[in-house]
């Protein structure tokens, strides 16, 4: 296991590994969001009270849930960086870290246009817990990211960046169980392990998981990207960069 | 694992734990401003506001929604199966509000108890599924509950 762990974290290995990975990913993000949107907009019946305002949870829910996840691996990857201080899990964090706050964005967006149908006159409730714990994920990704740009030294800022992610890890179970612990406007999880399928008719829950593993491919397509291309910056002086460059003009 | 990825290991540790806890304690001390709405239980144990407005929450309770003759006016029960409030309305409400759905007003409670509302918001369940399958769940009777008013797992 350490074997691998450290063989991982070599970034010729994780360039070649991503050069593999890459295409496949491509491949299983387009198929799975085109048949999941089709599926879930167009064949999954609507809702007995919501009509077609639920097809929103086709987007919603995996845009919200992969928020919380994404938020998990930068935090996992920032203790790496502070205890192992393995570059590559700097670089995978930081290059996670805007498709985070996008998937918490279009979260925050949809469930806004969602909550202006269904709850009634308003697009957003201040003193909402699920509400503003989500926001707060929201500024938590922008923070870590300013923070990661206002150093110029890149080890400085990924442990000041980390020990962020870090603090803010505590926010995650916050937004999970926001609606358990505290009464809240947001309705309780459809997607809560087991109960799952007594809360969401299987028509309706084939495509919604079809559009979790979309937005789950996709995060992961963007994140091998965004890390290759920082780790091209940060090693362009090393010799794998140098060479691999060489074969690639010869070719 | 060396020494000092052993003490880093420790210190990182450290800080979740400590930050975790210190939030645990700061939300279990404003627990009750965190609540988005009080449960007609909650009002009757004088555990909401008298003085303030405050949000209250539940189900209307079938057949008690009653139109004023002005158009505007309504008043209905609401229900957290353990205790009921009267609410009076002036005012449009939600598409979703209807007999037996859940929903949210704000305003304040009078000397007799009952809620004034300035605003009303209907709160959804979680549960999904197409009309054909509600038609037939609610004629065999075995319509999931709403959650408004199952058990909460409180912090």
């Amino acid at each position: 296991m350490w074997v691998w762990f450290h063989k991982l974290g070599s970034p010729p290995y994780f360039y070649r590994l991503s050069s593999r990975l890459l295409p496949w990913l491509a491949v299983a993000t387009l198929i799975s969001f085109v048949v999941g949107t089709i599926w879930g907009l167009f064949y999954a019946p609507s809702d007995y009270q919501q009509a077609d305002t639920s097809r929103i949870m086709y987007i919603h829910v995996p845009a919200a849930m992969f928020s919380m996840s994404i938020y998990m691996v930068i935090a996992a990857a920032g203790a790496v960086t502070l205890i192992w201080r393995i570059k590559l899990a700097d670089l995978v964090a930081a290059a996670s870290a805007p498709i985070g706050a996008s998937y918490t964005f279009i979260a925050l967006i949809t469930g806004s246009l969602w909550g202006r149908t269904m709850w009634g006159d308003t697009y957003w409730e201040w003193t909402d817990p699920r509400l503003m714990s989500e926001l707060i994920l929201f500024f938590l990704y922008l923070g870590y990211m300013a923070l990661n740009a206002a150093f110029e030294d890149r080890r400085r800022a990924a442990r000041a960046a980390a020990v962020l992610a870090l603090v803010g890890v505590v926010n995650i179970p916050i937004i999970h169980y926001s609606v358990e612990w505290w009464t809240s406007l947001h309705q309780g999880s459809t997607t809560r392990g087991m109960q799952f399928a007594a809360t969401i008719y299987p028509s309706m829950r084939y495509p919604l998981y079809l559009m979790m593993l979309a937005f789950a491919f996709f995060y992961a397509q963007l994140m091998f990207k965004n890390t290759r291309c920082l780790l091209l910056e940060s090693e362009r002086n090393n010799s794998w960069v140098k060479e691999m460059v060489t074969q690639h003009d010869a070719a | 694992m060396n020494a000092v990825r052993r003490r880093r290991l420790l210190l990182v540790s450290a800080l979740v734990i400590g930050v975790g806890v210190a939030v645990t304690l700061a939300l279990m001390a404003f627990r009750q401003n965190l609540m988005y709405y009080y449960t007609p239980t909650d009002v009757h144990e004088g555990k909401a506001p008298s003085t303030r407005s405050f949000r209250t929450g539940g189900l209307v309770k079938q057949g008690s929604l009653h139109r004023d003759p002005d158009g505007v006016t309504v008043r209905f029960t609401i229900t957290d199966l353990k205790q009921e409030m009267i609410v009076l309305y002036r005012g449009i409400l939600p598409d979703l509000f209807r007999e037996g759905q859940g929903i949210i007003a704000n305003g304040r409670v009078g000397p007799n108890g009952v809620f004034t509302a300035k605003d009303v918001l209907a709160k959804h369940d979680e549960n999904y599924m197409p009309p054909e399958v509600a038609a037939s769940l609610k004629k065999s009777g075995a319509m999931p509950q709403h959650e408004m008013v199952k058990e909460k797992n409180k912090l």
